[in-house]
């Protein structure tokens, strides 16, 4: 569904992303990667948030490189960033809303959505701002499926949320792979939550990526050696 | 049906709630219109004047509100906008127009054109390099109206030809006083019907964070833009009127001190709140009105209460009747 190609990004004179290539197929990829190894700032890039220096992003055989952030979203990309990034002052239902920014006016937020994260729909009108961490992860997991995006980035999901959120997330994430429609690319650090969701997992070092295979080959292949200082 | 409804029939979501408070601003807007029936009863002809000026005022502050507090666009330049279609009212009106909505809708297009031009290029940056572009682009306009002679100058024009209002000639003598009062509830309409508009959402989350609105899949430029012509289009207007309350035009309209007054204005009622740009006009009038009237040096006084007033109301006097209507 996404296929990167040779990508390359550089901050100042800090070159961030070497020669990417990668594929994110139908399912659950798993990006893996200590910090600072330039996870984020590919994700940006895949958004369009920060500019490619050189290579090809191409989303459903449509060259997607140049592209504004906006025009990706219309191609079916959603988008979960790290530190969730919801609105505050907004309330739940608002927030929601506003993940429909490629609708026509007045279309709903799907049921699906609140299927997946019932405690949205009991905090409908809350303000985002009084929401718990995990509630927000939820919330803006939930803002990002509004408009029913074909391909879903989720930036580490699992930052701060207590367990039983996580679980949740995990339940959502996995019930989205199994519609078998959906492309999912998942950043993590938590290893047990990334292998337990992976069809395919990448592992990325100082701008490259490292290691690759099937999600079910991760323990025999030694990513969590890989991963630990 | 409600948005609410739509997403989802069975949740509890709390009905919006009846705003009385919300119904003061048309009240008063209401008693503003009886003002030319019974000040001259009392001998204050002079304060129709003074409140035609004020509700002006007030379209430009409203539209400076927008892109200032709903957008979180710091512009030091919207008195340019004012001056371009004060400018453009008269230039039409030199050229043989003879219609006042002709003359005004010359003014309000002309905004529009300047906005959407200086904001092509302004909006490409952001917070104090964009206060400083949007003020240079006004400086700009300030010294080619000092330039140009047809005009006057430095020393301004004089609108000595009276315009038409259509069918309105001749209905009151005070009828340009309503007709401002009109255009002027038209524009806080508009405001108000924007705030919890989706392009008002947009435009609201693009002042909170930028990056998060263009992964949501928000053309932030191009919603920036709509608004800051939007914005730039109203000013215009106000400059129109304002060229028709004055019969005059000079290149003091553009000042940029007079964009900087704006900006306190706004600031004063509070900006990015609903009613905030007219009260903060009202105030300021107000306050100055009431000290020229006592003292010569109305500056200093006037200084220390605008002072008192941020100390008191730091997110603007609109804010204070918000909190108390416990919406924080």
């Amino acid at each position: 569904m996404l296929k990167v190609d040779k990508l390359n990004q550089y901050y100042g004179g800090s070159h961030i992303l070497r020669n990417l290539s990668f594929e994110v197929p139908l399912g659950v990829t798993t990006l893996l990667g200590r910090n600072g190894v330039g996870k984020t700032t590919l994700l940006k890039t895949l958004m369009g948030l920060v500019p490619a220096a050189s290579g090809n992003v191409v989303f459903d055989g449509r060259e997607i490189t140049r592209a504004p952030s906006y025009e990706r979203v219309r191609a079916g990309i959603g988008y979960v960033p790290q530190g969730r990034e919801i609105f505050p002052r907004l309330t739940v239902e608002e927030n929601l809303l506003m993940g429909l920014a490629t609708r026509p006016r007045g279309t709903a937020v799907p049921e699906r959505v609140f299927g997946m994260f019932p405690v949205l729909r009991q905090m409908l009108g809350r303000r985002g701002g009084d929401l718990s961490g995990g509630q927000q992860q939820q919330l803006a997991i939930g803002r990002a499926l509004a408009f029913g995006p074909r391909l879903l980035i989720l930036d580490e999901p699992t930052e701060g949320i207590q367990p039983s959120i996580i679980k949740d997330i995990e339940r959502a994430i996995r019930s989205l792979a199994e519609t078998g429609e959906m492309a999912i690319l998942l950043v993590e650090q938590y290893y047990d939550f990334a292998r337990s969701l992976a069809d395919h997992y990448l592992v990325m070092e100082r701008g490259e990526i490292v290691m690759r295979g099937a999600g079910a080959d991760m323990d025999a292949d030694g990513v969590r050696e890989a991963l630990s200082v | 049906m409600t948005q609410s409804e739509r997403i989802a029939p069975s949740a509890t979501v709390p009905a919006r709630r009846f705003d009385a408070a919300g119904i003061l601003p048309w009240a008063v807007f209401a008693l503003l219109a009886a003002v030319p029936l019974i000040a001259p009863h009392f001998g204050l002809e002079y304060y129709v004047g003074f409140v035609r000026h004020m509700l002006i005022v007030a379209i430009a502050a409203t539209s400076l509100n927008v892109i200032l507090g709903y957008g979180g666009m710091v512009a030091l330049g919207h008195a340019g906008f004012v001056g371009v279609g004060a400018y453009a009212a008269v230039a039409l009106v030199e050229a043989g127009v003879g219609s006042a909505w002709l003359a005004w809708g010359g003014a309000l297009a002309a905004g529009a054109v300047f906005a959407a031009l200086t904001g092509a290029v302004s909006l490409r940056t952001r917070g104090v390099y964009f206060l400083m572009i949007t003020l240079a682009f006004a400086q700009m306009l300030y010294y080619l109206a000092v330039s140009l002679r047809t005009y006057g100058g430095d020393d301004g024009y004089g609108l000595y030809t009276p315009l038409s209002l259509g069918w309105l000639d001749g209905v009151h003598g005070d009828v340009f006083y309503w007709v401002v009062l009109a255009l002027a509830a038209l524009v806080f309409a508009l405001a108000s019907r924007l705030a919890v508009s989706r392009f008002g959402h947009a435009l609201m989350g693009i002042r909170d964070n930028e990056t998060r609105m263009a992964a949501l899949g928000y053309p932030v430029y191009r919603i920036k833009l709509a608004a800051f012509t939007g914005a730039g289009a109203l000013a215009g207007l106000a400059g129109g009127l304002l060229a028709s309350h004055n019969a005059f035009v000079s290149p003091s309209l553009m000042h940029w001190t007079e964009s900087a007054t704006l900006l306190v204005m706004v600031v004063l009622g509070g900006r990015g709140r609903r009613w905030g740009a007219p009260l903060g006009v009202a105030i300021w009038y107000t306050l100055a009105e009431v000290l020229k009237i006592n003292t010569e040096y109305w500056h200093w006084p006037l200084g220390l209460m605008l002072l008192l007033v941020v100390f008191l109301a730091p997110r603007g006097v609109a804010a204070l009747f918000e909190r108390r209507r416990g919406e924080g």
